[in-house]
C-alpha cells in the first residue's frame, strides 16, 4: 500500500509538498467525510428535535468520544472544541490565567513556543501583574534540565510548553517538565499541535493539565482545534465566549451556564470540520503510528543525510535523533529564505520561509528567518531529491555574487 | 525566475554602493516587512526640491535589497515631482495597472522588477523601499 495514493492533491500537482509542518494535505478519506456529513447528516446539532439534528449531534458528539478514547481523556467533556490551536490558548489565557494569576506568580514558556502559545501569555501577565519568564535552549536545541530547574520555581503558576517546536524539531522532555512543575504547585499546559501527526500523546502518561492542538496539522480540515483540560480545572474555569449553546437559564439580567463541554463551545460549531477530525483520526488509527513513525524515518533519515552533503548549508537542528522529528530548519550561506523559497517554488518544492511565527526564538538564535522543510507520511525520498537539486540550484545562482 | 535573479538585482543585491551612510541628510526613515524580516533605513537628501542623494542601510531579501538600490539609482537626482510620478509608475507596474511601455521607459533600470508581477507573495519586498520613499515625499505634495 502506498499511503500517497490517498491524497488527491498530490495527483493533481506535481509538488513536492515539504510544508506540513504549516498544515497537512488531507486523505481523501477526509475529504469524503466532509462531503458525507453534508450530504447525509447536516443540520445544526443540539437544536432541533428531529432526526436529522439528532444525527449531526451524533457526528460530533461521536467525534468528541473519539478525540477523548484517542489522546486517553477520561471523560469526553474535557474535550472542548475550537477554531484552532490559537483560539484552544486564549480560551486558557481568559478563562484561567486570567483569574487564577496575581502579582508575583509567574509563568514560563520555553524560547520555542509559537506566537499562539506565547502572545496570549503577554497579555495575561501584563493584565495581573505576573512575570513571564523563559527556558531557553542550549548549543543542541534542546531545554537542558539545569534550565528548567533554573526557571521553574515555587513562585511558578503555569508552565505552558511545546511538545515538539515547529521551528527546529526539538523533542521537549514534556512528561519530566510537567512532573517538576506539578512538584513546584504549577498546572502544565501543553501544545502538541507539532508532536499530535507524528506520535501517540496519552494525557494520562504526560499528566497534562491541559493538552491543545489543532485538526489541520493532522489531516483534518482547516477550522477545528481542541483543547483537552482535566475535568476539575474544566469545571472551575469560566466561559470564554458568550453566547448560543452554551447557556442554561438566560434571564435579563443574568445567565447561567451549561455544564462541560457546551460551557466552552459558544455558537454554532463547524460540525463539518469536526467530523473530518474523526476521519483523521480513524486514518492515523487505521495506519498505525508506528508505521507513520517508519515512512517518515526513512524520508526524514534521507533528507537529514543528503541535505548535511551541501556544504553551503547551515542546518538548526538538535544531534540527539532521538529527540528530533519532522520538521529540518535551514539556510543557504549568505543567500534570503525569501528568494530560495521563491526559486524552490519554480522547480515545484514548497517549503515555508520566514520566522515562523516564532520571533522570540529566531532573534535568541541570532538569525532573522530560515527556511523550513517539514515532512509527513506522503513525502518520498524524490520530494528530497527535489529539495536537494533546487537548493543546489539557487547556491549556483548566487554562488558568484556571494564570492566577491 | 532566472530573468528576475539576473545580474543587475544580484548585483544590487549583494554587493551594492548604495548601502552606506550619508554624511549628513534630511530625512531618514524606516521600512519594514514584519513577516519576512526585510528591512530598511532610508535616508534622503535634498536640494531645494531635486533629491541630491540617497542611501540605505538594511537586510533582507534579494529583491527588497535590490529594489532599494535600483531605486536610489534611478531617482537620484530628480525633483521631488519627477520622484513622485516615477514611484507612482512603478507601483502601477508591479501592481499589474499599467503596462504602457512609454510610461514604463520612465523607470529606467527599475524595469527590471517588471516580473514580480507574477509572483504575488514577493510584491510586498519589491515595493518597500517606494513606500518609504513615498511616505517622506508625501510630506511635500
Amino acid at each position: 500500500m502506498n499511503v500517497r495514493d490517498d491524497f488527491p492533491i498530490l495527483k493533481n500537482n506535481d509538488i513536492a509538498y515539504l510544508d506540513s509542518g504549516a498544515t497537512t494535505q488531507k486523505p481523501v478519506q477526509v475529504i469524503e467525510s466532509i462531503k458525507e456529513f453534508y450530504e447525509k447528516q447536516n443540520a445544526n446539532p443540539h437544536r432541533g428535535a428531529y432526526a436529522l439534528s439528532v444525527e449531526a449531534t451524533a457526528v460530533f458528539e461521536g467525534t468528541r468520544a473519539k478525540v477523548a478514547k484517542f489522546i486517553g481523556a477520561r471523560y469526553p467533556e474535557e474535550i472542548i472544541f475550537s477554531k484552532n490551536a490559537s483560539e484552544s490558548f486564549n480560551l486558557l489565557a481568559y478563562s484561567y490565567g486570567l483569574e487564577n494569576l496575581k502579582s508575583g506568580d509567574e509563568v514560563v514558556l520555553s524560547i520555542m513556543e509559537h506566537h499562539s502559545n506565547l502572545v496570549p501569555w503577554q497579555y495575561v501577565t501584563k493584565k495581573t501583574g505576573s512575570t513571564l519568564k523563559y527556558l531557553y535552549v542550549n548549543s543542541d536545541y534542546e531545554l537542558s534540565e539545569e534550565e528548567i530547574k533554573e526557571k521553574i520555581t515555587d513562585k511558578t503558576k503555569i508552565v505552558a510548553i511545546t511538545y515538539v517546536s515547529n521551528v527546529l524539531g526539538t523533542i521537549n522532555h514534556v512528561k519530566e517538565i510537567a512532573k517538576y512543575a506539578h512538584k513546584k504547585g504549577a498546572i502544565v499546559i501543553v501544545d502538541a499541535t507539532q508532536a499530535i501527526p507524528h506520535m501517540r500523546m496519552d494525557v494520562q502518561d504526560l499528566n497534562a493539565d491541559f493538552l491543545v492542538f489543532s485538526g489541520h496539522k493532522m489531516m483534518a480540515s482547516l477550522g477545528v482545534g481542541v483543547l483537552y483540560g482535566k475535568r476539575e480545572l474544566l469545571n472551575k474555569m469560566s466561559p470564554f465566549l458568550f453566547g448560543g449553546d452554551m447557556i442554561e437559564y438566560v434571564y435579563e439580567q443574568d445567565t447561567t451556564f451549561a455544564p462541560l463541554p457546551s460551557k466552552f463551545e459558544a455558537g454554532t460549531q463547524d460540525v463539518g470540520a469536526v467530523a473530518s477530525l474523526g476521519a483523521a483520526i480513524d486514518y492515523i488509527e487505521n495506519l498505525g503510528y508506528e508505521n507513520i513513525q517508519k515512512i517518515e524515518n526513512e524520508v526524514v533519515e534521507y533528507a537529514i543525510e543528503e541535505l548535511s552533503k551541501l556544504d553551503f548549508l547551515t542546518i538548526y537542528k538538535t544531534p540527539n535523533k532521538e529527540n528530533f522529528v519532522g520538521v529540518i530548519s535551514f539556510n543557504i550561506n549568505g543567500v534570503h529564505p525569501h528568494d530560495v523559497a521563491s526559486i524552490l517554488d519554480q522547480e515545484g518544492v514548497c517549503v515555508r520561509s520566514g520566522n515562523h511565527c516564532a520571533q522570540p526564538l529566531l532573534r535568541y538564535l541570532g538569525v532573522d528567518s530560515t527556511c523550513r522543510a517539514s515532512f509527513y507520511i506522503y513525502n518520498t525520498k524524490e520530494d528530497v531529491d527535489r529539495l536537494v537539486r533546487g537548493l543546489t540550484k539557487t547556491y549556483n545562482m548566487f554562488k558568484k555574487y556571494l564570492q566577491k | 525566475m532566472d530573468d528576475l535573479y539576473n545580474d543587475l538585482i544580484m548585483e544590487h543585491s549583494m554587493n551594492s554602493y548604495n548601502k552606506k551612510k550619508l554624511e549628513s541628510c534630511d530625512f531618514c526613515e524606516k521600512g519594514h516587512n514584519p513577516n519576512c524580516g526585510d528591512e530598511i533605513e532610508l535616508e534622503v537628501k535634498l536640494n531645494g526640491d531635486v533629491i541630491e542623494d540617497m542611501a540605505f542601510l538594511g537586510h533582507g531579501c534579494a529583491i527588497s535589497q535590490s529594489s532599494t538600490s535600483i531605486m536610489i539609482e534611478t531617482l537620484r537626482g530628480k525633483t521631488i515631482e519627477e520622484a513622485r510620478e516615477i514611484i507612482k509608475t512603478f507601483i502601477d507596474m508591479i501592481k499589474r495597472e499599467t503596462k504602457d511601455e512609454k510610461e514604463l521607459e520612465k523607470l529606467e533600470d527599475a524595469i527590471a522588477f517588471k516580473n514580480i508581477a507574477n509572483m504575488p507573495a514577493r510584491v510586498k519586498c519589491a515595493l518597500l523601499a517606494w513606500h518609504t520613499l513615498e511616505g517622506i515625499l508625501d510630506k511635500f505634495a
